[in-house]
């Protein structure tokens, strides 16, 4: 029995906006499936009182000035872009 | 042959006008062209415009204030260049033909005079350790083409190692300079987390990447770090600490350096000629005056599965930005707006990147957050101080850079556990945010590969790093050894 059910790799897979074929779901179950298993020998190590280590360096806040700064033009960000329209990005409909 | 010289040895070259800078770049490309289809190392190469970058400089001339005047170098295919195609291995970038900058460390290169003659190959998204990842081909190990280079910068030490170039960059996330470097029988550096800037590297796990040089010897390798360091405004998890003359600290001296060697770096399943190699060496260094000392790093065995974990996490969330929209891949199967996402996403990532994303969205979500996220994110404190008390006794960490040499394709990459434990020796490094190198330590006996050795230091302390390197490679000189491309070592 995998750690992770077809029915869970599905409803994270629509999270991720990605989509899994039926026939690859077992798979997919199984080889993250492994992974939680190995994840969960984490839970050997007493871990009471210790701090999660999200960063390595003491950052702190920088503070400035909110000024806006012209870096690029706008054809020249619209370059790349799979469609656009009137100097604005276009995508499918939203609503039906 | 200019192979055969280090950076310095060239630019003094330049300097006495025994060479310009275009005989260096049509000696890279003509090597390029004779082996690249046994290593297929590249993604995009640059010849055009990097000819023309050459000729420029021979008119401008030798000047000694670019300390990396006429230098050809890769780039590996996550680092942003400006006006030339980046893709990170993956099909959803495939037609990512002209980002709008440099990456800073791109930006910094140019500005020391180096000169960008492609870009290389990668496991997508630098997810993967053999390059067999990547979405456009596998590259080769130049040491034996049925090799694996490593990865996930497989390209640029396949290139570096083939002598196409004299230095390229990879990138770090759990070993991804190292390992490659170790495999192909080149120096790779990953600086300690912050000392080089992130600014245009197409993130996988952003409390993990460092961008590190890839290079034939450590005094190349500690030039081109000196380069691509500093703080960087565009990047608020780039130090602000000083810059040292790493080149400075290459005096071969180690008397009296205190080195640390964890036990668990011995253990059942490294092989046996990894581990004579680092014994070998660790006793060239006693007789240079350094002294080591047996140590034991606790919580090394849980590094692989906290890694997977915090990797896949941030990568679930840093390749979120991949959405069809302002530029990389869009389906052309999509009728709505959640179609266009789902469907240019599904086409457009690869096997392990989604597997990934998956695994990170499942640990993130509100349900398992505390079982997975938060305890993986607990265990690394705990594995981040096992070094800092090591390292509060001794100068620096030494060990093999990885368990096994090179394997043969097809050999491990079927079985993804297996892959990953063999992640134990470079990962925990990125996990405590440390420098570390891989030197030359050697050839196989038995497959003639090459072997790498690991050197972790104190954070901020590339120096000492580089100072032990140095004086290892100075004694042993592996480096001096090439390979013939597509046959076993001279």
């Amino acid at each position: 029995m995998s750690k992770i059910s077809k029915e869970q790799i599905k409803h994270v897979a629509a999270l991720a906006r990605l989509e899994i074929s039926e026939d690859n779901l077992d798979k997919y179950a199984q080889e993250v499936g492994t992974l939680i298993e190995l994840a969960e020998e984490l839970n050997e190590v007493d871990t009471t009182n210790v701090k999660p280590t999200t960063h390595m360096l003491q950052t702190k806040n920088v503070m400035r000035e909110d000024e806006a700064k012209k870096w690029t033009t706008r054809e020249d960000i619209l370059k790349n872009a799979p469609d656009h329209k009137d100097g604005l990005f276009r995508v499918p409909s939203i609503l039906e | 042959m200019s192979q055969d010289l280090t950076i310095k040895e060239q630019l003094d070259q330049l300097k006495n006008k025994q060479v310009k800078a275009s005989d260096l770049i049509n000696e890279s490309f003509k090597k390029i062209h004779e082996n690249e289809k046994h290593i297929e190392a590249f993604i995009t190469l640059n010849e055009e415009q990097a000819k023309l970058d050459a000729k420029k400089l021979d008119e401008q001339g030798f000047d000694e204030k670019y300390p990396l005047f006429g230098m050809p170098i890769g780039i590996k295919d996550n680092i942003v260049t400006k006006g030339l195609k980046t893709t990170a291995a993956s099909q959803i970038l495939a037609n990512f033909d002209d980002p709008l900058y440099d990456a800073t460390v791109v930006k910094k290169l140019k500005e020391a005079g180096a000169i960008n003659v492609g870009k290389m190959n990668m496991d997508e998204f630098a997810m993967g350790s053999t390059t067999e990842n990547s979405s456009f081909h596998v590259t080769k190990n130049p040491w034996n083409t049925d090799y694996v280079p490593g990865g996930s910068s497989g390209g640029s030490a396949a290139a570096v190692a083939a002598g196409m170039v004299p230095f390229a960059l990879g990138t770090d996330t759990g070993g991804s300079v190292r390992q490659p470097a170790a495999f192909c029988g080149v120096v790779g550096m990953k600086p300690t987390y912050g000392r080089v800037s992130r600014f245009g590297l197409i993130a996988y796990a952003s409390s993990l990447d460092q961008v590190g040089p890839l290079t034939r010897t450590v005094e190349d390798n500690a030039r081109v770090l000196e380069v691509i360091s500093g703080y960087d405004e565009m990047d608020l998890s780039s130090a602000p600490v000083d810059v040292p003359k790493f080149t400075d600290a290459l005096t071969g001296d180690v008397a009296g350096l205190k080195i640390a060697v964890p036990k668990e770096y011995f253990q059942d399943g490294f092989d046996e000629d990894v581990k004579e190699s680092v014994k070998h060496a660790l006793k060239l260094l006693e007789d240079l005056g350094a002294t080591w000392e047996e140590v034991s790093l606790p919580h090394l065995k849980y590094a692989a599965s906290a890694y997977y974990i915090i990797a896949a996490s941030e990568a679930s969330s840093n390749l979120a930005r991949f959405d069809g929209v302002r530029y990389g891949k869009r389906s052309e199967n999509a009728n709505n707006m959640l179609e266009m996402y789902t469907k240019s996403r599904s086409e457009g990532f690869g096997e392990e990147v989604k597997r990934r994303i998956i695994l990170g969205t499942f640990a993130m979500s509100s349900d398992f957050y505390e079982d997975y996220y938060k305890k993986a994110l607990q265990v690394r404190t705990l594995i981040k101080q096992d070094f800092e008390n090591v390292l509060s006794e001794y100068d620096c960490i030494i060990g093999p850079t990885t368990p096994s040499t090179a394997y043969k394709f097809g050999e491990k990459s079927k079985d993804p556990l297996r892959m990953y434990a063999s992640d134990l020796t470079t990962v925990p490094v990125n996990l405590a945010g440390l420098p570390a190198i891989s030197v030359p330590a050697g050839f196989h006996n038995d497959n003639n590969m090459p072997i790498g050795m690991q050197i972790i230091g104190r954070p901020f302390d590339e120096s000492t790093v580089y100072r032990v390197a140095h004086a290892y490679e100075q004694e042993t000189g592996f480096y001096k050894e090439k390979p013939q491309i597509g046959g076993a070592k001279s």
